[in-house]
């Protein structure tokens, strides 16, 4: 009871502090013209009772999440209620017919989504596909490759990154690998200039969905090479890296090179898409890759859910969506997205949806023939 | 001789860890090092697998049947790469990789395949995975820890940890088995299990064993050499009923049961 009563003595504090901070802005206000000055007292009695609330919500809300184990309240009954249905969720995902008929149906409606919607609607969906790819090119780098990456909009640069991976992977040298570079670059802007290469007259509409298509495409390879390289040899390095980097390394994989491995593919996403974005916009200029973009790209992959690819793509849908359909609160947006860093980070740290990371496992049928084969190699045998 | 190290040293500031050691290792010997605690010889061991870069001296190693060739300052992983393989003192699995998972890593210095592989998953990509799967459920069998093939390693008992360990190490083809305290926190069943364990591997797999110990009966009865190291110097070596009855030695393990 005094431990109650002391936490509201603290927001009360807390309440007290901000009505002080805040008092020169919200309270006073002078009219220059006039020369007089309005106190506005209501805007201090809001604040001193607003941030009361907050405050206790949040250290009841931080003391439920302390003690998870006698936890009995609301928050932490909605907290079970969500995660028992996230795994009942999960384990339907993992019937393959479920499966195949959910990413058939998105599929479809993912299609479908340009002839539905307005051109409006669809600008916006090529914006978030855009950061679909970028989250989960960033993905590799941070959630598979296990390296904190701030800076991945300098990725769009594709020139130099094309460069880099053509000499690191295939030994082509400077000279070769700019007209390389510059050919790859060269291919998607192809892709996107098709329309005008034969002529074909395409109104605003129908370019919109051209590029639509485009990124969807995109998305999708995406999609597939991060899940390649997820159950692949690589992937194996990057998981055992990230558990333990020591006993990794002592067992013969080259830290620097797996490393420097994820860099390099989750480099490349950011250079595809820059090609595609510079194309679209026709307009580049460094203020379109700021630090800003990366950290709304890096947001998208921690808010998603680090490694998990639909975490990823739920995470920049959310993001690139939410302020685009939430134009009236426009003014608030930064507001809303530090709040909702914050409160991810405390109460959901691993992001919306929790990477599930797919072990390697053999069937008894598998193991039961290895086994058999490798004692008849040894004639071991006596039945 | 499979390693021949000769006047390692190694200096941490002002400190000198190692001094001038030389310790030699014929193919096939189950050889061991020494020492109360702090005498360095963790230190000596990370000198060899890599993981420190030695001050002085000269690592030399190399398969029987090949020449020596000098390993002092490679990096860890081309180390194993060349041959040495080790355990860790305190455990250091993949602790949420499957136990199978965990031996399918030790394989990884000895795949080929890339990240266009991985892409495209071509034949040979394939069929290295497929090797890989096979030759790990092999070493799993091998080593008994077949039945947790499919288990989260950090679930397994502490004895089939350190188990695992000698697995995952066994997967990246060694010729020499380093061993950092393999018998730490076992029980005597688990020790003697341990004992059987190296002396098999050594006879079926064409290893030598290197391995550093704390238990001394462990040491007295597995070993066929010994190196005793204190204050970083080696103080004698041996056989073990020689080292035992060393006065030098049981001086510096003073009030430590050697005949046990």
């Amino acid at each position: 009871m005094t431990q109650r009563l002391n936490e509201l003595r603290r927001s009360l504090l807390v309440s007290l502090w901000f009505m002080l901070l805040t008092f020169p802005i919200m309270v006073i206000r002078v009219n220059t013209i006039t020369g007089t000055v309005r106190w506005r007292w209501t805007n201090l009695a809001v604040i001193g009772i607003g941030s009361f609330f907050i405050s206790v919500v949040w250290r009841y809300a931080m003391q439920r999440k302390a003690g998870e184990a006698q936890a009995v309240g609301i928050l932490s009954r909605v907290g079970e209620r969500v995660g028992a249905g996230t795994k009942k969720i999960g384990a339907v995902l993992d019937i393959p017919k479920v499966r195949t008929r959910l990413v058939g149906g998105l599929l479809a409606a993912a299609v479908a989504y340009p002839f539905l919607n307005s051109m409006y609607h669809t600008n916006i969906m090529i914006t978030a596909l855009t950061y679909v790819v970028l989250g989960l090119g960033l993905n590799i780098i941070i959630g598979l490759g296990g390296m904190l990456h701030i800076g991945y909009a300098a990725f769009y640069a594709i020139g130099a990154y094309s460069y880099a991976l053509l000499n690191m992977y295939f030994g082509i040298n400077f000279w070769l690998a700019l007209p390389i570079g510059a050919a790859l670059a060269g291919l998607f802007s192809l892709l996107i200039g098709l329309p005008q290469l034969f002529g074909i007259d395409m109104r605003l509409q129908q370019t919109t969905v051209f590029v639509y298509f485009i990124m969807l495409a995109v998305v999708i390879l995406t999609i597939f090479v991060v899940h390649r390289l997820e159950n692949s040899r690589i992937g194996r390095q990057w998981v055992a890296m990230k558990e333990d980097y020591i006993a990794c390394q002592a067992m013969g994989v080259s830290i620097a090179k797996a490393k420097l491995t994820a860099l390099g593919i989750g480099a490349i996403w950011g250079g595809l898409v820059g090609v595609i974005f510079a194309a679209r916009t026709t307009f580049i200029n460094p203020a379109s890759f700021t630090v800003w973009e990366s950290v709304i790209i890096l947001s998208t992959v921690v808010l998603g859910g680090m490694g998990s690819i639909p975490g990823v793509f739920v995470g920049a849908l959310v993001l690139m969506l939410l302020p685009e359909y939430l134009r009236p609160f426009a003014q608030y947006r930064m507001l809303i997205f530090g709040a909702l860093l914050v409160t991810m980070m405390v109460f959901r740290p691993s992001g919306f949806i929790k990477k599930r990371r797919k072990a390697y496992t053999i069937t008894e049928a598998e193991r039961q023939s290895v086994i058999k084969a490798e004692l008849e190699d040894d004639g071991e045998v006596e039945e | 001789m499979v390693l021949d190290v000769q006047k390692l040293t190694m200096d941490f500031g002002g400190l000198r860890a190692v001094d001038h050691v030389d310790l030699h290792i014929k193919h096939g010997e189950i050889v061991a090092l020494i020492g109360p605690n702090g005498a360095g010889k963790t230190t000596f061991f990370n000198c060899v697998t890599g993981m420190y870069k030695p001050t002085g001296g000269e690592i030399g190693a190399g398969r029987p049947e090949a020449e020596i060739q000098s390993i002092k300052g490679l990096r860890p992983h081309l180390i194993t790469k060349h041959g040495l393989a080790r355990t860790f003192q305190n455990i250091r699995l993949f602790p949420e990789m499957t136990v199978l998972e965990n031996v399918m890593l030790g394989r990884d210095c000895r795949l080929t395949s890339g990240i266009l592989g991985a892409i495209f998953r071509n034949p040979r990509t394939r069929a290295e995975e497929e090797q890989v799967v096979k030759d790990s459920l092999v070493i799993l069998h091998k080593i008994g820890l077949e039945n947790w093939a499919n288990e989260a390693a950090m679930n397994l008992p502490y004895g089939a940890q350190r188990r695992l360990e000698i697995a995952r190490a066994l997967a990246t083809e060694p010729f020499l088995l380093l061993l950092d305290e393999p018998a730490a926190g076992m029980n005597p069943h688990e020790t003697r299990q341990l004992v059987e364990l190296i002396r098999r591997l050594r006879d079926e797999e064409n290893l030598s064993i290197f391995l550093i110990e704390h238990d001394m009966s462990l040491v007295m009865n597995l070993s066929e050499r010994i190196y005793v190291m204190d204050y970083g110097k080696l103080i004698a070596s041996g056989k073990p009923e020689d080292v035992k009855k060393d006065p030098v030695v049981i001086k510096a393990y003073l009030g430590e049961d050697v005949s046990a």
